[in-house]
Formats: C-alpha cells, sequence, structure tokens
C-alpha cells in the first residue's frame, strides 16, 4: 500500500479514510458517502497497513474485533458446556486421583462421559485449551487496543482547526448560513462558558470538550488484563489457597497449605429454631419443613509450631487463639480464612459391651471400646478380660477368612474378640460387627452384647487464601474506571468558520449522546444568533421511512 | 535526502516488528507458564521431582524418633500408607523383603500411616511381621507438607536429600527393587 496524498497536500499513512489534516474524504467510496464514517477520527488501524512478515500475519489476527468477538463467543460456549456435568471437584468418589475420576465420568455418564473428561471439560479452569483461549484474549485485547488506541491519540492530539468544507458538510450536524459579524467572538464566549476547549486559527475556531471519554475503552481493557493476569496468578504456587478439612471433635490436625498451624476440633453445634417465644415467626416454616437451621458452629482452637519447628512435631504447638466459627463468621489468621461449609453428625466414637453368659444371660461386667484408640485388652477383674485380636472400623467382609475394612472410618466397626472367663480359660474367639456377631472357632459360651455408643460430630471446614485479591479489585476498578470514563463523558466538537462571503459554517460531532451535543448547540446558536443546524442522520432516516411508506402504498395499490 | 528517508523507514520497520515479537513472546510465555502450572498442580501442589524433600520429624512404634536430615548421604524410601487401602496392604510384605536386602546398602525404610490407631497399626505390623520402622502421622502434617492425596504414595529420597520420584499406586516386588537401587548410596 502507498501513502495517500491529499489534495491540500498532506501526505497520510497508508489505509487512511480522512486526511489527518484537512478532513477530506480520501477513498472514493468514502467520497460517495453522504456522512463521514468518524470512528478512529478516519485514521487507518495500524495493522491493516502492513501485512509482510509472519509476525505482521500473527499481529494483524489478533487486531480484529471479528476475532476478539469471536474468542469471547467460544469462551462462554465452552464455560455453558462445563456446566452441563459437574466439575470433577465436586465429583464424589472414595479415592480421589486421575483414574477414578475419568472412570466415574465413564460408568455415570456413559459415552458421552468419557468425551466429556476427554475433552477436559470435567477441569474446565484448568484445561489446557481452555487457559489458550483465555490467553489469545488476553493478546486479542492488547493488540487490537495498542492498534487503535495509537493512531487515535495521534490523530487527536495534532487536530487542525481548519478543515476542509467536505469534511465540515459530512458531519452530523451541520449549519451554513448568513450570521451576525460578532457570531464567531460570541459563540467562542458561550462555549468557554460551556467548558469547552476553544482554538482559534485564522477564520476558524475548535471547540472540544471531554476528549478523555475516548480513552475509556482502552482503560477498560487496561483493566480486565490487570484482572485475568491476577486470574492467572492464582495458578502459581502459594498465591491461592482452597482447600478442606474435615475434622472431628477431639482431633488435632494440620491446616492443609498453611505449613505449622493446627486445628483442633472441641466441639460442633447444630440448632435449630423452636418455633416458640421470639422464635414464634418461624413456626409455620417448622410446620412445612420440618426444622429450620438457627447456626451451624465449631468451636476450634488454633495452634502454631515455632518457625524452626519441623512437621511431625507437634509436642511445642502453642495456643494462638480459640475461636467459634460460624457460616459467615470465619477464624482469620495470617490471611488465611477458615470457614463452616459442612457437617457429618453422630459418627461412632466409642462402644460399649457386656460380656454376658449365652444360658444365664448374666453379665460378667461391661468395657468400653473407644474407637479412636480401641487397646489390646479389657480386664473385667476375676480372670475376666477381652482382648481385641483385630478392629476393622468400616467392615465390608472377608477375604481370604480376613475381615476387610473399606475406610478408616468408623462406619460399620468389627471386632475380632478372644473372651477369658474363669469358665473359659482358653478363650472364645467371637468376630462382632453391628446386629451380628459370628463365631469362627465353634459355638460359644459367651458374648458381647451391645450396650451403648457414643458419637461425635464431624465438622467441614473450607481453607482459604487469596493473595490476588487486591490484583483483581484493582483490575475490578480500573476497568469501572474505563467504563464510567466512556459511558458517563462524551466527546464533543464543533468546527466553525467564517467564509469569505462572510457566511458561517458549523459542524458537530460526538461520540455518544447526540442530544447532549444539540443541548449544548441550542445554547450557543441562541446566544451567537449561528445559523440553523441540521440533523443529517435524521434527515437521511426520514427519507429512507417516507421513500419505504411509498412503496408499501405502492406494493398494496398493486 | 531520498536515501535517509527511506534508512529512516527501515528502521522504524524493524523496530515495529520487533516490538510485535516482544509483546507477542511475552505473552505466549505468560500464557505457557499458566499451563504449566495448572498441569503440574493437579497431582502434586508443593512438591515436584527434583526440589528439596520436605524435612520432618515423626516417632516410630517402638518409639525411636526419625528425622529424614538424619538419612543424609542415605536413601530413604518413603512410604504413606492405611490399612484399609488394598494395594498397600498388598505391597507390604514385598517391601519388608526388600528392606532386609538393603538396608545394610543405606536405602531406609519408613512407612508413615495416616492418623489411624496404634492398634490398628500395630496389629497390622504384627499380622505381616514388617520389620521397618512405621510412623503414625496423627496430626495429618507429614502428610500435608508432602501432599499426599491417594494412598499409597510412595516418595524416594535420594542421598542428596532431594526427591528422586514420586509413585501413586501399588508397587509390584520388581518395582520396589528398582526403586531401591536408584536411591542407593554410592
Amino acid at each position: 500500500m502507498e501513502k495517500m496524498q491529499c489534495k491540500c497536500g498532506h501526505v497520510n499513512p497508508p489505509g487512511t479514510i480522512l486526511c489527518e489534516s484537512c478532513g477530506r474524504s480520501l477513498t472514493e467510496e468514502e467520497q460517495n458517502k453522504k456522512l463521514a464514517d468518524m470512528r478512529y477520527e478516519g485514521t487507518a488501524r495500524r495493522s491493516q497497513t502492513y501485512n509482510k512478515s509472519i509476525i505482521d500475519k500473527i499481529w494483524n489476527f489478533f487486531s480484529s474485533v471479528k476475532v476478539g468477538v469471536s474468542i469471547i463467543v467460544l469462551l462462554l460456549i465452552a464455560a455453558a458446556i462445563g456446566t452441563i456435568l459437574p466439575q470433577a471437584q465436586y465429583v464424589n468418589v472414595p479415592v480421589r486421583n486421575d483414574e477414578t475420576i475419568k472412570a466415574y465420568y465413564a460408568d455415570v455418564y456413559g459415552e458421552i462421559g468419557k468425551i466429556y473428561h476427554f475433552l477436559g471439560f470435567h477441569d474446565l479452569y484448568s484445561s489446557a485449551w481452555f487457559i489458550i483461549l483465555v490467553g489469545m484474549l488476553a493478546i486479542s485485547l492488547i493488540v487490537a487496543s495498542l492498534d487503535r488506541f495509537v493512531p487515535l491519540y495521534r490523530s487527536l492530539k495534532n487536530q487542525r482547526v481548519l478543515r476542509h468544507r467536505s469534511f465540515m458538510d459530512k458531519q452530523r450536524i451541520y449549519a451554513e448560513g448568513p450570521a451576525p459579524e460578532d457570531a464567531m467572538l460570541k459563540a467562542e464566549e458561550k462555549l468557554k462558558e460551556l467548558k469547552y476547549k476553544v482554538t482559534l486559527d485564522k477564520n476558524g475556531l475548535l471547540a472540544e470538550k471531554g476528549r478523555f471519554s475516548r480513552w475509556g475503552p482502552y482503560v477498560n481493557h487496561i483493566g480486565l488484563i490487570i484482572f485475568l493476569f491476577g486470574v492467572m496468578l492464582r495458578m502459581m504456587p502459594g498465591f491461592y489457597v482452597d482447600e478442606t478439612l474435615w475434622i472431628r471433635e477431639g482431633e488435632t490436625r494440620a491446616i492443609p497449605d498453611a505449613p505449622g498451624y493446627f486445628l483442633e476440633s472441641k466441639n460442633f453445634t447444630m440448632e435449630t429454631y423452636t418455633g416458640e417465644g421470639d422464635e414464634a415467626k418461624f413456626e409455620e416454616a417448622i410446620d412445612r419443613v420440618g426444622s429450620v437451621a438457627k447456626n451451624y458452629q465449631t468451636d476450634i482452637v488454633l495452634y502454631q509450631t515455632p518457625d524452626e519447628s519441623l512437621p511431625g512435631a507437634t509436642d511445642d504447638m502453642e495456643q494462638v487463639k480459640e475461636h467459634a466459627i460460624k457460616v459467615n463468621q470465619p477464624l482469620k489468621f495470617d490471611g488465611y480464612a477458615v470457614y463452616q461449609m459442612d457437617f457429618r453428625q453422630n459418627e461412632l466414637k466409642a462402644m460399649t459391651f457386656d460380656l454376658t453368659n449365652k444360658e444365664t444371660e448374666e453379665s460378667l461386667g461391661s468395657f468400653t471400646i473407644d474407637l479412636v484408640n480401641p487397646e489390646k485388652s479389657y480386664d473385667l477383674g476375676d480372670d475376666t478380660r477381652v482382648d481385641l485380636l483385630g478392629y476393622y472400623p468400616d467392615f465390608s467382609g472377608f477375604e481370604n477368612g480376613e475381615p476387610q475394612t473399606e475406610t478408616p472410618v468408623p462406619n460399620n466397626p468389627g471386632f475380632l474378640v478372644r473372651m477369658f472367663t474363669p469358665e473359659t480359660p482358653d478363650g472364645e474367639v467371637s468376630f462382632i460387627v453391628i446386629q451380628n456377631t459370628i463365631e469362627p472357632l465353634g459355638e460359644n459360651d459367651y458374648k458381647l452384647t451391645f450396650q451403648t455408643a457414643e458419637t461425635r460430630d464431624v465438622s467441614g471446614l473450607t481453607i482459604r487464601k487469596d493473595r490476588t485479591l487486591p490484583i483483581l479489585g484493582l483490575g475490578g476498578l480500573i476497568f469501572m474506571i474505563g467504563v464510567a470514563q466512556g459511558m458517563y463523558f462524551n466527546h464533543r466538537r464543533f468546527w466553525i468558520q467564517k467564509q469569505e462571503d462572510g457566511e458561517l459554517v458549523l459542524a458537530g460531532h460526538t461520540n455518544k449522546n447526540w442530544f447532549g451535543l444539540k443541548k449544548d448547540l441550542d445554547q450557543v446558536s441562541g446566544f451567537a444568533a449561528l445559523p440553523p443546524y441540521v440533523d443529517q442522520q435524521e434527515e437521511i432516516e426520514k427519507q429512507e421511512k417516507l421513500k419505504k411508506e411509498q412503496k408499501l402504498e405502492g406494493d398494496e395499490l398493486s | 535526502m531520498q536515501e535517509d528517508k527511506k534508512a529512516k523507514k527501515t528502521n522504524k520497520k524493524r523496530n515495529r516488528a520487533f516490538m510485535r515479537l516482544a509483546i507477542l513472546s511475552l505473552l505466549v510465555l505468560a500464557i505457557g507458564y499458566t499451563i504449566y502450572n495448572s498441569v503440574t498442580a493437579d497431582n502434586v501442589e508443593v512438591l515436584r521431582v527434583g526440589d528439596k524433600a520436605p524435612d520432618f520429624t515423626l516417632e516410630d512404634m517402638d518409639g525411636n524418633r526419625h528425622k529424614l536430615s538424619d538419612y543424609q548421604g542415605e536413601g530413604v524410601f518413603l512410604n504413606f500408607w492405611g490399612t484399609w487401602c488394598e494395594p498397600c496392604v498388598k505391597e507390604m510384605p514385598a517391601m519388608d523383603r526388600q528392606y532386609k536386602e538393603y538396608e545394610e546398602q543405606g536405602v531406609h525404610i519408613l512407612a508413615v500411616n495416616i492418623a489411624q490407631s496404634d492398634f490398628e497399626v500395630q496389629s497390622f505390623a504384627d499380622r505381616f511381621d514388617l520389620s521397618f520402622p512405621i510412623a503414625i502421622d496423627k496430626s495429618r502434617s507429614v502428610m500435608t507438607a508432602y501432599n499426599i492425596r491417594p494412598l499409597p504414595t510412595t516418595v524416594l529420597v535420594n542421598p542428596e536429600g532431594d526427591i528422586q520420584r514420586i509413585i501413586t499406586g501399588e508397587m509390584t516386588e520388581q518395582d520396589i527393587k528398582g526403586f531401591m537401587e536408584e536411591i542407593k548410596p554410592q
């Protein structure tokens, strides 16, 4: 492409539509238009002008708004598809690894689940192609903005006061006609009063206001880029923590991803509304749904080990604080927040049995097995004792005669015991699960009868830490500033020129809110007695509408 | 004059190409790094092969303290397990046989149980007559430091104290022997 020389002598960069200097239309297409295309002030988008090396071609690809919008649409579609089946993090598998999750999708959702998993929709935000798409969006934002911002900035910075007549009469707001001698002076005075920046050159005047509103979209994009940068940081280790911790009453556990910190659960409480007294207003709801939760609370103690302490050493822990974690009232420390998220009630903690004679049903004494810390032997005195041979917290059946446990959680505890009494000094072997006793080595004289059980609750806590929040906040703020800048402010300009014959020519342009521009102009026109203006866009629309109506009428007649 | 202009033009062109290349490659690098992070974060968030193995200290069932850094210069075969985990149960006897062979050659096994009761762990050890030290990570702080998710997970620590390999899932006796060789001090 060649540089374009305008009739006025100014040499414009290739691809320019309106001469940078005088505003004449440079292309034939533009010359035939009734109104000038004022986007980007008629400058050439930089990338369109050079298209030679591979880098230029890649650059041009990302510079296109069409490409940018397509990427956004693709992201939207992908995100929508990502909501059809549950994301991997919400999938419930007993053992969590890549294989079991893959199998879960295949088993539960069949062929579709397989494809879904294969394409990475099960963990959308971490799948490579999704990240690449977001990255391409970032590239598109930066490249497209640079390509448009630079020429626009240059053009507005160097704009001339005097424009060619053909530029003026192709503006949407246009006026020409006789005016009083002092019209220019008075117009200048009024425009200044309306906070316009007025520049004069020979017989012309340029009044401008709110140019910064043109930078709105670019500021907006800077905000988006910062936001995306913050999201990118979340993937880096140390910036973002979102972990789950199941903790039982009485347990002390290391807090995931918070080295050196430990949490002890003292107590979990769930309260419901009674529907009486002050809470009478809940009565109706309670009748309808059974119970209404009032509070979920975990009373915890936070401990910290000294800096030099190693994982595994918990003797030198120091108490940091006690706290009651409630919904929306997290425990906060060192940038972390621990939230109450979930609970499981009534997990078995201890079981009490009686050693009884099967025939007489006489009890030789009772003992309690602490499921958290079972003992080897329970002595009941008088040569009577129960030895624990095996404990299977989640009994799931026998394999080669050996009892199996499916999980370490006491959901279905099984005990293999040997019972010694004065009558049976060699001991009798028995296997006990809830509501069932097996006597593997022959008929016994004694049995264990279940008496009572103690239970405890488990709190589901979420540990969060987000160091990217300030960055995301800043990105969001800049984004909003950009939006406000572009939406609530307008770039308004008036060009007025005194012709040799004494008549005035006036043109007006704004990037949005033509109503506001006209209101300003009405004030100036009234004060300085300027010739009446027309809105050429409206004229064109009116004519088109008229034509359409006439055509319709004609169609009906024929 | 004309030549001067031409030189300026090519100069400008070169600058522009350079700028574009710089911006594009910077962005591509950022995307690549993000993907690398998200892919590796799935399995092991903090630990990667080649990292320094986090030091820890645990007391085994016999009351002996084991501190990882005390084994500097020797290999450590760190096995995380639970009695409920089937593959763990299967590989333990094989581990014990290999332990007897390699203990003298400077490869130690430490089996870290995840927060089960003393009774369960002790009766398990008795059942298989295991001779290597077993420690219980009651507070799960070692498990957390090593970011252990599935069981069994075995972390091989070489004589330099670095992570040589991370194995998730069951190992055959042949595997175990090979891994022992990998971290055997020269």
